[in-house]
């Protein structure tokens, strides 16, 4: 194995490449937004935390993240009971039924993106959810229960359900069962699923370009808005917060579910 | 059961079979029936060169992704473990970071003043700056950043799954290292291929942030269509229409494949 043949060596040479290119937009936003210049420049000039305080200043910017954490967190309250139960509903059920409900609960991932949120827009313009909070947070539970029920579905099937069975039959209730035997054993499960339905509703862009505004627009639509017109680092700052809070709910998700496994 | 599992139902039948049903509604409805809304795509140039716009650079995204992912996917299958935990790392975690931030990033790189540009034009390699933004390139070459985890994924899984005995009885009956890639390894891998080609190209047929950010107004793909005929020109029912028709695209691609492969091998990796 330990040859340097050419083609090895150009293999190695193209895979890097590759991962760079990966990679590297990722961490280019960080020198960015830590830059004391508007313009990005080459070399990079002295550091700086201005843009920081650029955004934690600005009012607008504060009332985006506040709409944009509240809505994560109330996404994730709704999907992760309604993703739960729909999950154990289609793990431990023999209907034909549930085969096809299984599928529906995954359109979210299939319809693309700007068809789901046009036809979100239509039908608030109608009942008057848009520029809502409740609309906001309603669109990113639908949005976010694929990945809930997807995820505990796979915790369910290393699941023994035998287990519950012998609980029930000592005389708990099939709810007492569920929460003191099943639930401790998915809970690394019912967690990942959690955090990506919350990072889902974090990155959420192109529904709430649709349906937010007034007071209630989350980060991510004043962000666009702001991108279309001028590039301003600030952006580059809120960027990296961003990316470091998907990175360590992301390094949570996975060290628990090697905890489990 | 059915009770369980109904809350969640719920949510979806509301918010999102009733939108685009009634966006399919409207695309027929308005005082009337009417088919005016899909003559007019199929007639009018800018709807037609949108769509076919789409295709082609769908297209190209998903043949370059394949050529870069292959061999990332490859390399992540056949190298100890060490070294495999950080290529994955090295796919996934761009997966998870916001697809508006990795636009915005792809922005700064490219742009006129950008990163790039800057770096070429220290090191005199190039006198004025490039267009590498506000055009097709700047939208496929980041597009092709977003997508390429969908298409690596995938690969890998298949991969992943390759006895590595069945290589190694190539070898020892004879078979140059090439001999047995190209003969065993590749053939074994096309579930894979066809899993990660589709779901990148569904996706890309459907991607609005890059076009609109990095397209700089040219590349208008369909998903830009719809957006405009909403927000721009108030037409409901044209937008619609082609709503519905890129939706019955993307079906009948996961319908056709879906004869070949599972559905949920194609999106139990999203």
């Amino acid at each position: 194995m330990r040859t340097f043949s050419p083609g090895r060596i150009a293999f190695v040479l193209f895979c890097s490449l590759v991962l760079l290119y990966l990679i590297l937009p990722v961490l280019i936003i960080v020198p960015m937004s830590f830059s004391s210049t508007r313009f990005l420049t080459f070399p990079p000039p002295s550091l700086s935390l201005r843009w920081y305080q650029e955004y934690i200043g600005n009012a607008a910017w504060m009332q985006a993240t506040r709409v944009t954490f509240a809505v994560a967190a109330l996404t994730v309250l709704i999907a992760t009971p309604l993703g739960v139960a729909a999950a154990y509903a289609i793990s431990n059920s023999k209907l034909r039924i549930m085969r096809i409900i299984h599928m529906m609960l995954m359109l979210p991932l299939v319809v693309p993106i700007i068809i789901t949120a046009v036809g979100i827009f239509f039908v608030y313009a109608k009942v008057g959810l848009v520029a809502t909070m409740s609309g906001l947070v309603l669109a990113n539970v639908m949005l976010g229960l694929p990945y809930v029920v997807t995820s505990v579905v796979a915790g369910l099937q290393s699941f023994d359900p035998a287990q519950e069975m012998v609980a029930r039959s000592l005389g708990m209730s099939r709810l007492r069962s569920f929460f003191a035997v099943t639930l401790p054993q998915i809970k690394a499960s019912v967690l990942t699923g959690s955090i990506f339905a919350f990072i889902s509703a974090m990155d959420e862009t192109v529904v709430g370009l649709f349906i937010s505004g007034g007071q209630y627009q989350p980060l991510t639509k004043r962000m666009f808005t702001a991108l279309r017109d001028e590039i301003d680092p600030t952006i580059a700052a809120i960027s990296t917060l961003m990316t470091a809070a998907s990175f360590i709910l992301v390094l949570i998700a996975s060290t628990r579910q090697k905890k489990n496994a | 059961m059915l009770a369980l599992a109904s809350p969640a139902l719920l949510v979806i039948l509301l918010l999102i079979v009733l939108p685009v049903g009634w966006l399919a509604w409207q695309s027929i409805y308005h005082d009337g029936f009417t088919l005016e809304n899909y003559r007019r795509i199929f007639s009018e140039d800018i709807y037609w060169r949108s769509f076919s716009l789409t295709f082609e650079i769908s297209l190209l995204v998903t043949l370059l992704a394949l050529l870069l992912g292959y061999p990332i996917a490859y390399a992540a299958s056949v190298v100890p473990k060490g070294w495999r935990v950080l290529i994955l790392a090295l796919v996934i975690l761009p997966f998870w970071t916001s697809v508006l931030v990795r636009a915005y990033a792809w922005l700064a790189l490219l742009q006129r003043t950008g990163v790039i540009n800057q770096f070429l034009q220290y090191f005199g390699v190039i006198e004025e700056p490039l267009a590498l933004v506000h055009n097709t390139f700047g939208t496929v070459v980041a597009t092709v950043h977003i997508l390429l985890p969908f298409m690596v994924l995938p690969l890998y899984a298949t991969m992943q799954k390759i006895p590595n005995d069945l290589m190694q009885a190539g070898a020892s009956l004879g078979g140059s290292p090439s001999h047995t890639f190209w003969r065993i390894f590749l053939p074994l891998s096309l579930p894979g291929v066809l899993a990660g080609t589709t779901l990148v190209f569904v996706l890309c047929l459907g991607f609005y942030i890059t076009p609109e950010l990095l397209g700089g107004g040219r590349t208008v793909m369909v998903s830009m269509l719809v957006s405009r005929n909403v927000e721009l020109y108030n037409q409901w029912g044209a937008a619609s229409a082609v709503g519905v028709v890129l939706l019955i695209s993307v079906f009948a691609i996961f319908l056709i494949v879906g004869r070949f492969i599972p559905l949920d091998r194609i999106l139990g990796q999203k």
